[in-house]
């Protein structure tokens, strides 16, 4: 009986059905570190980021001959890397370049965006609704570069000059409202998730209590799902922030401090694009310069996103 | 409401009927703005659409120009991107899914994956020129290590230059947080009841995961890998730092070989004040939405017909 029995045991191990425990154990804690080292590269690239960040902006502001200091750089008015012999680097230009770009995209895209997600999650049927989720998923998947080509061969010569001759070729307000366009399916698919994840006994009981479509909406639906919205509304700022080609193509090259969505301005993003495109020597001051705008772009979306994760954890509604 | 003053019944009802003008208007104008911009582009390119337009170089005449290096060039780094990305976001899941104790270290590394999604693309390309094209200068460049020969299909070296590869890796860093969320949402729909049952059956962990909930979140992964390698396709902004916008006469024959991407060529084309330019440029945003139409469909399909319901 015995013999028959490690027979069986034996043919089965030669088929490399049945291993040690010792083997396995091994094994299972071989995946297992194997899965924790591959996890942790994800950490690694933060670091890696990081460092390579601070070095090459270190280089910016140390450099010899360099006379950039963090207050001058954080303070000043005027960005003028490339012109002639006294180059001038404020960053303010570029971070009021980019505001005024996201703003524009903001206001256009967070109040659409919100009321599309009203619609898809108050209104439409499943049909309307599956048609256009699918809508905007391909508005999701449009390549950013190609918002840049439609705010300067359609939204800037069709829809802005005809309003007014003062917008040029290249301005605020077109590449404002491309971006408003690339984040809109941001904004609206994820707060159509906050607005779902709403229980339906809530809608339930203020319809109980005599409310109109528009009570339950503004004063139940919308509050209860608000930090879903909030955390929705920053992420699509965030990228709104750290969007390149579509402000590259559409914004200008001109960093100036202005609020007038006529004019053209350099966002962060662009200069960027401008001086890993053109010839600046890689070891001049100029080239370094990209980098602690990068540093500075870094560190505005790394505290947005942080910010969106706490208003999630902090202020979420369970209902359950 | 607690305010305690009543507010007329007709008002309300005008209350309700703007909220629902509001959200129609709304929700046209966002369909109206896609039609826009698809009849724009389709309007302008279609006629620079041919076969030549497919097969050839770039030039300096708009009519002679073709896009045969950037879509050789996007096809590339997407593979190189997809090898890369998808098993180490499926894998990364897994851990955090499968593995991870639910500690705060746990929580810490998946506010880092949130955060990493946040980052600016052109930021991914500032890491992947020093880390990927030049190894953080620990090697100098003009001194590479070398493997085989330039004109082989086998050729390497170290660090990898401005090249394929170097693409490749970093438009994997771009979406690999993309994918990882993906991958974990994909293992979140697999019942613990499945998982429960195999353990009992004695599986040690690993067995669970490669025949259990690996094979039954598969095709809601594939469908998040077709998403993430959609985006991938899309993305200029690091691939513009890494590679610059050249006009090549060659497609790439290894992993160092130059490249350019279909979105750089459109950023240049779009860029040139002629109108011929313009139209050529559409005509490549034709060819690159109908690529990430394929991409898309293939997602669609999977999602309808591979999915099984798992109660």
């Amino acid at each position: 009986m015995t013999a028959i029995a490690a027979r069986a045991a034996a043919e089965l191990a030669q088929r490399g059905r049945v291993r040690g425990v010792a083997f396995r154990r091994f094994y299972e804690r071989l995946l297992h570190f194997g899965l924790l080292g591959l996890t942790l590269l994800s950490v690694l690239t933060t670091v890696a980021i990081i460092v390579v960040l601070v070095k090459e902006s270190g280089g910016f502001f140390f450099m010899e001959g360099s006379e950039v200091t963090f207050v001058s750089f954080f303070t000043g008015t005027v960005w003028s890397p490339l012109l002639g012999a006294k180059p001038q680097y404020g960053v303010l230009p570029l971070v009021g370049g980019t505001v005024l770009v996201t703003s524009i995209a903001g206001l256009f895209a967070l109040p659409i965006g919100l009321l599309t997600a009203v619609f898809l999650s108050e209104y439409a049927s499943p049909r309307t609704r599956m048609l256009l989720k699918a809508i905007l998923e391909v508005l999701a998947g449009i390549p950013t570069v190609v918002y840049g080509f439609f705010a300067l061969t359609f939204i800037t010569p069709y829809l802005l000059q005809p309003l007014s001759d003062r917008f040029g070729t290249y301005n605020a307000m077109g590449a404002g409202i491309a971006v408003g366009i690339m984040i809109l399916p941001i904004v609206c698919s994820l707060s159509e998730d906050a607005l779902r994840g709403v229980p339906q006994s809530l809608r339930d009981g203020a319809y109980a209590l005599g409310s109109t479509k528009f009570d339950v909406t503004a004063r139940v639906v919308v509050p209860a799902g608000l930090s879903g919205i909030v955390a929705a509304f920053l992420l699509a700022l965030t990228r709104a922030i750290g969007e390149t080609m579509i402000v590259a193509l559409a914004a200008g090259g001109l960093a100036q401090l202005t609020a007038n969505p006529a004019e053209q301005v350099q966002t962060m993003t662009a200069y960027m694009v401008q001086i890993f495109l053109g010839d600046a020597p890689a070891n001049g001051i100029e080239y370094r310069s990209s980098y602690a705008v990068a540093m500075t772009l870094f560190a505005i979306t790394f505290v947005m996103t942080w910010t969106g994760a706490l208003v999630l954890k902090r202020y979420r509604e369970e209902y359950e | 409401m607690s305010a305690g003053r009543a507010i007329p019944i007709a008002r309300r009802l005008r209350h309700d009927r703007m909220l629902l003008i509001a959200c129609l208007s709304a929700t046209t104008l966002a369909v109206a703005v896609l039609s826009a911009l698809l009849i724009s582009v389709f309007i302008q390119g279609l006629s620079s659409l041919d076969w030549h337009f497919l097969s050839s170089y770039a030039s300096r005449k708009a009519a002679n120009a073709g896009i045969l290096a950037p879509l050789m060039g996007t096809l590339w780094v997407c593979a190189i991107c997809g090898l890369i990305a998808v098993p180490l976001g499926v894998a990364t899941a897994l851990y955090l899914e499968e593995y991870a104790p639910r500690t705060r270290l746990r929580s810490l590394v998946q506010l880092n994956i949130a955060n990493l999604s946040g980052v600016p693309s052109i930021v991914y390309g500032i890491l992947g020129l020093a880390a990927f094209a030049r190894c953080f200068g620990a090697i100098s460049t003009d001194d590479p290590w070398t493997l085989g020969s330039p004109d082989s299909l086998f050729f390497l070296q170290l660090p990898f230059g401005r090249g394929v590869l170097a693409g490749g890796l970093t438009l994997a860093l771009v979406v690999l947080p993309i994918m990882i969320i993906a991958a974990q949402e994909a293992l979140r729909t697999v019942p613990k009841s499945l998982r429960h049952a195999a353990l009992a059956l004695g599986s040690t962990r690993w067995q669970v995961v490669w025949k259990v909930t690996l094979p039954a979140a598969l095709p809601t992964m594939m469908t998040g890998a077709i998403l993430s390698m959609s985006r991938a396709i899309g993305e200029a902004a690091p691939l513009l730092v890494i590679g610059g916008v050249l006009l090549l006469f060659s497609v790439p024959e290894n992993l160092m070989s130059d490249f350019t991407v279909l979105p750089l060529q459109i950023y240049n084309w779009a860029g040139r004040p002629q109108d011929d330019f313009h139209k050529i440029a559409a005509g490549a945003i034709i060819v690159q939405l109908v690529l990430l139409l394929l991409f898309n469909s293939v997602a669609l399909f999977i999602r309808h017909k591979l999915q099984r319901p798992l109660q």
